[in-house]
C-alpha cells in the first residue's frame, strides 16, 4: 500500500509543521512595522542570512521535483541541480552588487531608479506577479502531493488545504518567512537530506529492496518460451489496442491483464489504471476497482535494480564514488506511461523500461531532454533553452534579488552569497543521492514523481518520513507566503501607490495587499488543481524561462547600457514576458494540460528562453536607440530639473 | 505587512568607494565569462558530444557525473576567489593615502 494514514506519522509531521509556524507567528510578530522589518534583515549575520538564502531557494521544485525526476529519468533531473546552482554566478558576480547599491526594495524600484517612470514601475509589477504565479504553481503541486500520503486526501483538498492556510497566515501575520525561519528551514532541509545520503550508501543496492512491513512486488518479465498460465484467453488487438505492443488476457476470473511485448518476445507485467468517462463510474487499478477491501486493488510501489554487476543480489553499505561505480554497472528498471484513448474512457498503462545503469546516468531519459539523443539541432534546443533560462533565471527573480536588501553592506552581501552557494550546492550534490537512492528503494509511486523524496524516506520508517514531509511542508509554506507577499507588495506599493498614485494611508495599503494576497492565492489554489500531474521540477523551468525573458534583458542593460531608455526598459518587459508566456501556453507540455494531442502544438519545443531572452534584449536596445531624445536617464533628469 | 514608505527603505550602500566598485565589477565579470564559459563547455558537450560524456575518465564514473559535479565545485570556488579578490581590493583602496 503506498498511501496509508497513520496518527503515528501524522502526530510527528503537526507537531513539526506547528512549531515553525508558532516560530514564524512570533518573529513576524516582531517585525510588522516596516522599519522593524528591514532593520531586521541589515542587522542579521552574513552566515545566517547565506543559510536563509538557501532557506529561500531551496524550494517544493529543488526537493520533491528534482529528486522526483532523477528517481524516474536518472540524470536529466540533475540538469537541473546544476542549472538552478549556476544561475547563482550570474546573480552573484553580474547583478547583485549593483543592485544593492541602489538601495532600493523592490525589482520596480531598482530598475525605475533613474528614470521614475510610471510605466516602467507598471510593467515591473505586472512581470513580477506574473513570475510570483507561475512559480506559485509548482508550489501548490509539490503541497498537494504532500498533503496525499499524510491525510489520504486527494491532491485537490491538499491544494486547498495549504493554500487557505498560506493566505490566512499572510493575511493575518504578515510576512511569514522571516530570516530566521529561512535558516532553521534551510539548515534542517540540508542536515536531514545528509542524514538520508547516509542511510542510503549505508544500505547500499539489492535488487530485492522491500521490508517485512513494506513488502515488494516483484515485476515479471517472461521469456519468449514462456507459456502463460491456463485459464486466460488473449483478447483481439482491436480498436485503439490495434498496432500497441501490448497483449491483453482475460483472467480466469474475468479481470483483464494487459502485458507489453518486449525485444525478442519477451512479454512484462504491466501496471494499468482505467478511468471510465461515465460520472461515478469507480477508477479501475489492474482490472479491479480502486480500494483497499477485498477484491479490489492500489498500484503497487515500484523503483528496483534487476541486475547488479558480478551477479550479486545486494552490495552492502558503498562509498559515495563506489555508490555510482556500481550504479553504472547494474540494470534498473524505469517506468515508461501509456495512455490509450477508448471510447468509453482511457487507459494508463504503466510498463517497465529495463535501462543500463550507464544510460541511467546520461542525460536524455526524460520527455524534457530526449531531443539530446537526437541527431536533428531542432531537437536539442529543449535542452539547450532550458539550461540557459536556468542560468539566467535566478538572478531575475524579484523574491531571491530582494533578499540582498537584507544585509547591511556589500561585503556582506557576497559573504551571504558564498555560504548560500555553498550551501545549496551541496544540497544539490546530495539530491543525486537522494533521487538514485529513491530510484532503488522500491518505495515509488509510478504515478508520481514529485513523492519520491518523502517515499525515499518512509523506506527508512515511519518518523524519517513524518520528518522529512514535515521539512518538504514547510518549505512549501515559506515560498508560498514569500511569492504571494512579493506579488501583493508589487500591486500595493508597484501599481497603487506609485503607478497609480492613489493616495492611501498604511491601512489603506495593508488592507490593499491583503485584499491581493487572497487574489493571488485563490489563482495559485487554482492552477495547483489544474497542473496536479506535473513535475514540479518542470514547472519551475517555466518561472525562470518567464523571468529571465521578462526582467534580465532590462537588469542588466539598465546596469550596463547607458543609453537605455526608459521606453526600451518598458516595451523589453512587456514584449520578454507576454513571448515566453505565449510561447508556454501553446508548448506541447500545455496542450497535454489542457487535453489536446501535443503532436499538434504550434511552437516546436516547450523552453522559450533561447528565443524570448535574445528577443527582449533586441526589444529593448531598438527601442532606446529610437528614443535617445526622451527616455535615457539624462535626459529624464534633464527634464526634471527644468 | 510592512509598509513601504521611503524613510523605511534601505539607503544606498556607500561602504566601498568608486575605485573599488569598478575593480570588483571588473573580477566579477571575468569570473563571470570563465564560468559561462565552463557551463558553456557542459551545455554544448551534452547537446553535440553525448559520447563523450559518457566516457569514464577518473575513477570509473562518467564525465557526465564528474562534469556536473565540478559546475557545481566551481561555483562554490570562483565565489570565493570573488570575495578573497574583493576584501583585497578594499584592503588597497583602503591603505592609500
Amino acid at each position: 500500500m503506498i498511501y496509508e494514514f497513520s496518527s503515528f506519522t501524522f502526530s510527528i509531521f503537526a507537531a513539526f509543521v506547528g512549531s515553525v509556524l508558532i516560530l514564524s507567528f512570533y518573529l513576524g510578530s516582531k517585525a510588522k512595522s516596516a522599519k522593524a522589518y528591514y532593520a531586521a534583515g541589515g542587522g542579521i549575520h552574513w552566515f545566517v542570512n547565506g543559510v536563509a538564502f538557501a532557506g529561500d531557494y531551496l524550494s517544493a521544485a529543488s526537493f520533491l521535483g528534482i529528486c522526483g525526476m532523477i528517481a524516474f529519468y536518472g540524470y536529466d533531473g540533475f540538469l537541473y541541480s546544476i542549472g538552478f546552482l549556476a544561475g547563482w554566478i550570474v546573480a552573484l558576480f553580474v547583478v547583485a552588487e549593483p543592485l544593492k547599491r541602489m538601495g532600493r526594495f523592490t525589482f520596480a524600484d531598482a530598475l525605475d531608479s533613474k528614470f521614475h517612470s510610471r510605466g516602467i514601475k507598471l510593467t515591473a509589477a505586472i512581470s513580477t506577479l506574473a513570475v510570483s504565479i507561475v512559480y506559485l504553481i509548482p508550489q501548490m503541486v509539490g503541497a498537494g502531493a504532500l498533503i496525499k500520503p499524510l491525510l489520504g486526501l486527494e491532491h485537490i483538498y491538499g491544494v486547498l488545504i495549504v493554500g487557505v492556510v498560506v493566505t490566512l497566515i499572510v493575511v493575518t501575520a504578515g510576512m511569514v518567512s522571516t530570516t530566521y525561519v529561512q535558516f532553521i528551514k534551510g539548515s534542517l532541509l540540508v542536515v536531514f537530506c545528509s542524514i538520508l545520503t547516509v542511510m542510503i550508501l549505508n544500505r547500499g543496492l539489492t535488487t530485492h529492496p522491500g521490508t517485512a512491513e513494506q513488502p515488494f512486488h516483484t515485476f515479471r518479465i517472461l521469456p519468449a518460451a514462456e507459456v502463460l498460465p491456463a485459464g486466460v484467453t488473449e483478447l483481439p488487438a482491436d480498436g485503439p489496442w490495434k498496432d500497441k505492443p501490448y497483449v491483453r488476457f482475460k483472467e480466469a476470473d474475468g479481470n483483464i491483464a494487459i502485458w507489453r511485448k518486449g525485444p525478442n518476445g519477451t512479454l512484462s507485467e504491466t501496471q494499468v489504471v482505467t478511468t471510465a468517462k461515465a460520472a461515478g463510474s469507480k477508477q479501475m487499478i489492474n482490472g479491479k476497482p480502486l480500494g483497499k477491501g477485498p477484491d479490489e486493488a492500489t498500484l503497487y510501489t515500484v523503483g528496483n535494480i534487476s541486475k547488479l554487476p558480478g551477479g550479486k543480489t545486494e552490495t552492502g553499505s558503498l562509498g559515495p564514488l563506489e555508490f555510482f561505480q556500481t550504479l553504472q554497472d547494474s540494470e534498473v528498471i524505469l517506468w515508461g506511461t501509456d495512455t490509450i484513448q477508448e471510447a468509453d474512457g482511457k487507459t494508463v498503462v504503466y510498463y517497465q523500461k529495463p535501462t543500463s545503469g550507464a544510460e541511467v546516468l546520461m542525460p536524455g531519459n526524460s520527455s524534457t531532454f530526449k531531443g539530446i539523443k537526437s541527431p536533428k539541432f531542432t531537437d536539442k534546443l529543449d535542452f539547450l533553452s532550458l539550461m540557459l533560462a536556468l542560468f539566467l533565471g535566478t538572478a531575475s527573480l524579484p523574491h531571491i534579488l530582494i533578499r540582498y536588501y537584507t544585509v547591511k553592506d556589500q561585503a556582506s552581501a557576497r559573504k551571504s552569497t558564498v555560504v548560500g552557494i555553498a550551501s545549496i550546492g551541496f544540497f544539490y550534490i546530495l539530491t543525486l543521492y537522494l533521487g538514485l537512492g529513491a530510484m532503488t528503494s522500491g518505495t515509488l509511486d509510478v504515478t508520481n514523481t514529485n513523492m519520491a523524496a518523502p517515499l525515499l524516506a518512509k523506506s527508512f520508517g515511519s518518523l524519517l518520513f513524518a520528518i522529512v514531509s514535515a521539512i518538504a511542508f514547510t518549505t512549501v509554506l515559506g515560498t508560498v507566503s514569500g511569492l504571494i507577499m512579493a506579488a501583493s507588495g508589487a500591486v500595493a506599493h508597484d501599481i497603487l501607490t506609485n503607478y497609480m498614485q492613489l493616495e492611501l494611508n498604511d491601512d489603506g495599503k495593508v488592507r490593499a495587499g491583503k485584499m491581493v494576497a487572497v487574489v493571488v492565492g485563490i489563482v495559485a489554489m487554482a492552477l495547483g488543481v489544474v497542473f496536479e500531474t506535473m513535475n514540479t521540477s518542470f514547472l519551475v523551468g517555466w518561472a525562470f524561462n518567464v523571468a529571465a525573458s521578462a526582467n534580465l534583458p532590462s537588469l542588466v542593460m539598465v546596469l550596463f547600457w547607458k543609453r537605455t531608455t526608459k521606453q526600451g526598459i518598458t516595451v523589453a518587459i512587456l514584449v520578454g514576458m507576454l513571448s515566453s508566456l505565449l510561447w508556454i501556453f501553446l508548448s506541447a507540455q500545455a496542450y497535454t494540460v489542457y487535453g489536446w494531442d501535443p503532436a499538434k502544438a504550434i511552437v516546436p519545443f516547450s523552453q522559450p528562453a533561447i528565443v524570448t531572452v535574445p528577443l527582449g534584449f533586441i526589444t529593448l536596445i531598438a527601442v532606446s536607440l529610437f528614443t535617445q531624445k526622451t527616455g535615457t536617464a539624462e535626459a529624464v533628469a534633464a527634464q526634471r530639473a527644468g | 505587512m510592512a509598509s513601504f514608505d521611503s524613510k523605511d527603505a534601505p539607503q544606498p550602500d556607500t561602504s566601498e568607494n568608486a575605485g573599488t566598485i569598478a575593480r570588483n565589477a571588473f573580477y566579477g565579470l571575468i569570473l563571470f565569462v570563465i564560468y559561462l564559459a565552463f557551463y558553456g563547455g557542459f551545455m554544448y558537450l551534452n547537446a553535440f558530444n553525448r559520447d563523450l560524456m559518457a566516457s569514464r575518465p577518473f575513477g570509473g564514473i562518467n564525465l557526465a557525473i564528474l562534469y556536473g559535479m565540478a559546475l557545481i565545485l566551481a561555483a562554490l570556488v570562483l565565489a570565493a576567489i570573488y570575495m578573497f579578490l574583493c576584501r583585497a581590493s578594499k584592503t588597497e583602496d583602503a591603505a592609500k593615502p
